[in-house]
């Protein structure tokens, strides 16, 4: 009940901020609200009983990734979007078919689950799976190729980063 | 649920939250006596016997200043910043323990509001969210003063986070635990009966550098680049007066004590002390004398340093900082495998 309760909560501000954040005109409100919807998502995961990757929720996307985006949004020092935009508005027929293959992978995805709550993973069904402890023994173990690919990925981001910013300044 | 458990709850919250906040108000009061001390001056003396009712008078006289909003300033943001600011400085108190488990009143209480495996995360998370009151309060001022305070600050934050949460990792590695509980009693006991078993003596380059970012965390001098008032007239709270600057004025203080409790924690040995094993209620006494050490040693550096240039701030946080709490975790992890 109060599960319920919560739940409704948070998923109802987080479909309102996540409205805002493409509704606003302004970037900076844009970036505020998707930071909301980064906070009504933590709280879902600790309903979850996955407290870990809430806390991991918004320490790196709402604490640091977010940060990055409003030092630059403040940095432009941008206040209304540009009435320029009004020449790509050609893109909004492309939004059309991509919603329409969003929405078609949820209900896929809601119908497949509902239906056959057995085809879930082994690891999804125990209580602990969201504890550091066990989010730590599948990366080293199960998922220990796909980790240590994105990790280097991640360098590989920096390094490239790193040569971008110095061929500018030449 | 349990009735008595929600008693106990609203009971914990209540009497916390009244500390806390009355500590806030007396730190600032013991900063202005200490800072009076060593630039050999009186400080505030004239309200109540030793000044000690000066808070209660700085508290009046904020709420009945006027209130000034700029014509051009971002009505909404300009008024949620002070909140965004103190919010999630207050909300970190909750899964600090102060103590272990006593005995009070036939039942077994734990000693913090409340109990999470992982609350070393929490309170990275929360304390990540407090920027965002400052970086608002800058932008929506529309002031280029503030704008740059809040820019250099966010900055900042990024900068120095790194490397304070590569310091914690070594902490963590070595207890094995996220949870600031099971972190400090992992230094209970003594070696030979003299030397406590705190991790500042296992790990004090992990201290050094956990102390130095978390000053620049909480926007103190040598760091307080944010509110320069040399260069930025009083940096993101330029254009605050009257209760808004008093909210974040509180907020800088909390995060103080919030970032003093987990140097306390991670490093000091928590609410351990001499016979804290056999009288339980003493663990918070010797908290507080902990975080207290802490305190007096920020009023002290604020009386004896001088500020950073912006660039030496930078260039100290990515290619010094940053570098050795990297080679630290590498040293500490070694350590951990062959010591256990």
């Amino acid at each position: 009940m109060m599960e319920q309760a919560f739940f409704l909560i948070l998923a109802t501000l987080a479909v309102g901020a996540a409205l805002s954040v493409i509704i606003q005109r302004s970037p900076l409100y844009s970036a505020f609200s998707l930071i909301g919807v980064f906070a009504c998502l933590a709280g879902t995961y600790i309903m979850l009983k996955a407290q870990f990757l809430g806390a991991i929720q918004m320490i790196v996307y709402a604490g640091a990734i977010m940060v990055l985006f409003v030092f630059v949004i403040m940095l432009l020092n941008i206040r209304k979007e540009e009435t320029a935009l009004d020449k790509y508005r050609y893109l909004w027929l492309l939004s059309i078919p991509f919603a329409a293959t969003l929405i078609v992978e949820v209900l896929y995805t809601i119908l497949k689950v509902t239906s056959d709550f057995t085809s879930l993973p082994e690891m999804a069904k125990r209580p602990e799976v969201g504890d550091s402890q066990s989010i730590g023994y599948g990366l080293y173990t199960g998922y220990l190729m796909p980790f240590e690919l994105t990790s280097i990925l991640i360098l590989l981001a920096i390094v490239g980063s790193v040569i971008l910013a110095r061929r500018e300044k030449d | 649920m349990d009735i008595y458990k929600l008693i106990e709850w609203v009971v914990k919250i209540g009497i916390v939250f009244l500390i806390f906040m009355h500590a806030l108000a007396y730190i600032v009061l013991l900063e202005r006596r200490l800072l009076g001390f060593i630039q050999m001056r009186l400080g505030p003396n004239r309200v109540g016997p030793f000044g000690l009712l000066q808070p209660l008078a700085d508290g009046i006289k904020f709420f009945f200043k006027e209130e000034i909003i700029p014509r051009d300033a971002d009505r909404t943001l300009y008024i949620i910043a002070p909140v965004v600011a103190l919010v999630p400085a207050l909300t970190t108190i909750a899964v600090i323990p102060f103590g272990d488990t006593v005995n009070l009143f036939g039942r077994q209480i734990e000693l913090s509001i409340t109990r999470v495996d992982i609350s070393m995360l929490v309170i990275l998370a929360l304390t990540s969210m407090g920027v965002y009151g400052i970086v608002l309060a800058g932008w929506s001022s529309n002031n280029k003063y503030s704008l740059m305070g809040g820019l250099r600050s966010s900055a900042q934050m990024i900068s120095y986070e790194l490397s304070l949460s590569l310091a914690i990792v070594g902490v963590v590695i070595f207890s094995g635990s996220l949870d600031l509980v099971q972190i400090a009693k992992e230094q209970m006991g003594t070696w030979g009966g003299i030397i406590p078993k705190w991790n500042i003596f296992t790990q004090p380059i992990g201290f050094t550098l956990f102390l130095i970012s978390v000053i620049a965390e909480t926007n103190r001098v040598p760091f307080d680049l944010p509110e320069a008032e040399t260069e930025l007239v009083a940096g993101f709270h330029t254009e605050y007066s009257s209760m808004k600057f008093a909210i974040f004025f509180i907020a800088e203080y909390a995060n103080m004590v919030t970032a003093s409790a987990m140097a306390t924690l991670l490093f000091l040995g928590g609410w351990h002390g001499p016979y804290v094993e056999k009288f339980p209620l003493l663990g918070p006494v010797y908290f507080t004398m902990k975080i207290l050490f802490f305190l007096v040693l920020y009023i002290w550096l604020r009386g004896t340093l001088p500020r950073f240039r912006y660039d030496q701030l930078m260039k100290f946080g990515w290619k010094f900082m940053i570098p050795v709490a990297l080679a630290n975790v590498v040293l500490v992890a070694a350590l951990a495998l062959f010591l256990y």
